[in-house]
């Protein structure tokens, strides 16, 4: 860290021309909201308290989507923050713009040794370019679970959960016996049910290794295993074993989950605090990883939730004040504070280790959430498992929200529904690859 | 008539130039801007774009469920409109007859303007809730009949309800301006002829009201096509199954979410359009029929 203070100590009295006491400010942009916002916060006050040298100026910015479109848009006018937390969705048009300084690079500049090797393969791959070098540092990561009802469960003579959609629907139809009207509250999540869910059967979303290996890319998603699962889900709802419950409907999955209406939902494991404090403390429940079918041998599921990307056009002294702060949250005593305070996953093997070591999953409230990582980590990534890289990826996932509404409510049947996104969604990518014409991903 | 008028034109000019000046940085320059991305291919970060013509109004106008869009902008401007201007006449109608608690009840009427249109959104959305809401009552009494996150046509008539109703207050302040402005003279001459309530209101009332209901038409539609966007995000999100994706509420999607600046601009450009257009039409066409006093 030596060098890192000197040589920003030097920046500072050059460029800024400001007293030697006065911290280096940087501003970092953020999406979090409710308390997960009020966790970011409570990293750079930690942050701003441990040292003197530099001081994050920490915005809230109330959700990712608007976190990346008012940074866009300051950008423009260069009136952006030098730190910003993107989420997977909003990284396509930020890699190829080029607009941003790859973390592992800023380390490596800055003189600050970080252990990439031991950072989680599921979540390295997400994160770096192709020369395998992270360009944005991973911060609140997640994955996707199940969470049931135990009470419900043993009343179906349910003695474990399963890990198959075979077993899922035998264990709806014997909670549905057992007097659960509603054994799954489901709400369609492009995330879950067809990111995930091609993960961990390794099967193609798109091709080029969805995304990864350029830019004239053809999504796939309606000829897979993928088409299977969600006419599944049609017939599970026509049957009666799975209910819709979305928040237009007036009850979130969550909230029915909770309320101890539902047996079943699916959610990121990020969920995982706010369950634990919202429920009912009579209300026994637990996580398991997403089921896999049958005959489909079981890969890893990839990391969601969003990382820190260091943008262009910052000064020299900045940008060691933003480094100093991603090295403060990489440190194990930082990533235990943000798991302790939501429900995230630590991101490093040395984190998790001193986590188990201590106990820390061993026990209420934090025990179930290892099961994360065992899903994360199950394989290591194929090139269909190390992420999904779109352009467009936003738009894409709501023409297959569209198209799955529509067939869930019966306009047209889902294998139509799924040709109809794919098409569309072809076009959004067709018409990101002639924006970006000439480029391709770093 | 006689004008006044200033004799220097510099005088004018420096008079109007705030005016004119704001009008073009908040107007006029944004507009000339979307203008030029509608025919580009421009990269959120910056980092350039490329001239493409046509394509993306060609690929708009060919997209079905934009047509669906426009059709659903449609409706829900036509519905809000008849519905808020209805409603908001009776109401004035009601407070200009001079009824008991009039007074408190006319500020009433005029607060719902005063609310933001995700707030109205928000209200709604516990309204027209099917599993709590007072709209559960329905599902009470006929199970599964009222679900607007399944039914797409209950889901558009849910907006336009929430988006008829935050008009109401804004038309009533006219309306009722505009009926206690008519000569108190001219209703007693007709009562003492004889005429009853809604006779008079018929035949004196309601033509003398003529240039306020064209007034209150054109804005009302013009709003309903431009500041649709809060209730639908709070409301619905644009579905179930694009049902509710109003042009206003696609054109955010595009555009802010998806980072598609030049589909969004050009959408922009056909919606201003279209609303130009419409208010062409009103004035060539229904104004006419309308007779200034």
């Amino acid at each position: 860290m030596k060098p890192t203070l000197l040589f920003s100590a030097a920046a500072l009295s050059v460029i800024a021309g400001a007293a030697s006491a006065e911290p280096v400010k940087f501003e970092y942009w953020y999406g979090l909201t409710g308390d997960l916002g009020e966790v970011v916060l409570e990293t750079c006050n930690r942050f701003n308290a441990s040292q003197t040298d530099y001081e994050a100026v920490c915005v809230g910015q109330d959700g990712y989507e608007k976190a990346v479109q008012n940074t866009i848009a300051a950008f423009r006018a260069n009136q952006h923050p030098t730190l910003l937390q993107s989420f997977d969705a909003g990284t396509a048009d930020l890699m190829l713009s080029g607009e941003f300084y790859p973390v592992h690079q800023l380390m490596a500049d800055q003189g600050i040794t970080i252990d990439w090797a031991d950072y989680f393969p599921g979540i390295a791959n997400y994160y770096s370019a192709s020369n395998g070098q992270f360009f944005s540092m991973p911060w609140n990561s997640s994955t996707p679970v199940y969470y049931y009802n135990t009470a419900h469960f043993a009343d179906a003579g349910l003695t474990e959960a399963p890990l198959t959609w075979e077993g899922m629907e035998a264990a709806f139809v014997a909670l549905k016996a057992a007097g659960h009207e509603c054994p799954m509250a489901y709400a369609p999540s492009s995330w879950i049910d067809l990111e995930q869910f091609s993960m961990a059967h390794n099967i193609p979303v798109a091709s080029n290794n969805n995304g990864y290996a350029g830019l004239d890319t053809e999504l796939l998603f309606n000829t897979t295993l993928h088409v299977q699962h969600m006419e599944n889900i049609k017939r599970w709802l026509d049957e009666g074993l799975l209910q819709l419950r979305t928040t237009a409907a007036g009850l979130s999955a969550r909230d029915s989950f909770v309320q101890g209406e539902c047996s079943i939902f699916f959610s990121s494991i990020a969920d995982h605090n706010t369950v634990g404090k919202i429920a009912p403390p009579e209300l026994g429940w637990d996580v398991q990883m997403i089921p896999t079918y049958e005959g489909v041998e079981r890969h890893n599921t990839v990391v969601g939730g969003a990382s820190l990307w260091v943008l262009s056009g910052k000064t020299d002294a900045e940008y060691a004040a933003a480094a100093a702060y991603l090295a403060f949250l990489a440190t194990p005593a930082e990533q235990r504070f943000l798991l302790e305070n939501s429900g995230y996953i630590p991101v490093t093997n040395a984190a998790f280790n001193e986590l188990n070591a201590s106990g820390f999953y061993s026990a209420p409230p934090f025990a179930g959430r290892e099961i994360a990582i065992t899903s994360l980590t199950w394989t290591p990534p194929t090139d269909l498992t190390r992420g999904i890289r779109l352009g467009g990826f936003i738009q894409i996932r709501a023409e297959w929200q569209a198209e799955v509404e529509a067939a869930l409510s019966g306009q047209k049947t889902m294998a139509e529904a799924l040709d109809t996104a794919a098409e569309r969604g072809n076009a959004i990518l067709a018409r990101f690859a002639q924006t970006y014409e000439g480029k391709s991903f770093p | 008539m006689r004008r006044a008028y200033f004799k220097t034109s510099w005088i004018a000019a420096a008079l109007v130039a705030p005016q004119l000046l704001i009008i073009f940085v908040f107007f006029y320059w944004p507009s000339a801007q979307a203008v030029y991305w509608a025919f580009t291919l421009e990269q959120p970060w910056g980092g350039g774009n490329t001239w493409v013509g046509l394509q993306n109004f060609r690929n708009i106008l060919s997209d079905p469920y934009y047509w669906n869009s426009v059709r659903a902008s449609f409706l829900f401007a036509f519905g809000s409109t008849a519905l808020a201007m209805g409603m908001a006449l009776i109401l004035a109608l009601f407070a200009d007859r001079q009824l008991r608690g009039y007074k408190a009840y006319r500020l009433a009427v005029i607060w719902p303007y005063a609310i933001a249109a995700p707030a109205v959104g928000l209200a709604f959305r516990f309204i027209f809730a099917p599993g709590a809401g007072l709209f559960s009552y329905l599902n009470t009494l006929y199970p599964g009949l009222w679900d607007p996150s399944v039914s797409g046509t209950q889901a558009l008539l849910m907006v336009t309800i929430a988006g008829a109703w935050k008009l109401v207050s804004y038309n009533f302040i006219f309306f009722l301006a505009a009926l206690q402005s008519i000569p108190r003279s001219l209703t007693e001459a007709a009562a003492m002829d004889g005429a009853s309530v809604m006779r008079r209101m018929r035949d004196i009332q309601l033509p003398l009201m003529a240039p306020t209901f064209f007034f209150i038409l054109v804005i009302n539609i013009t709003d309903s096509f431009t500041d649709s966007f809060g209730i639908v995000d709070t409301l619905t999100g644009g579905g179930p199954a694009r049902a509710t994706d109003l042009m206003v509420y696609k054109i955010y999607s595009d555009g802010f979410r998806g980072f598609d600046y030049s589909g969004a601009a050009a959408q922009s450009i056909i919606l201003m359009g279209l609303v130009i257009a419409l208010t062409f039409v009103q004035f060539r066409y229904v104004e006419r029929r309308v007779h200034y006093t």
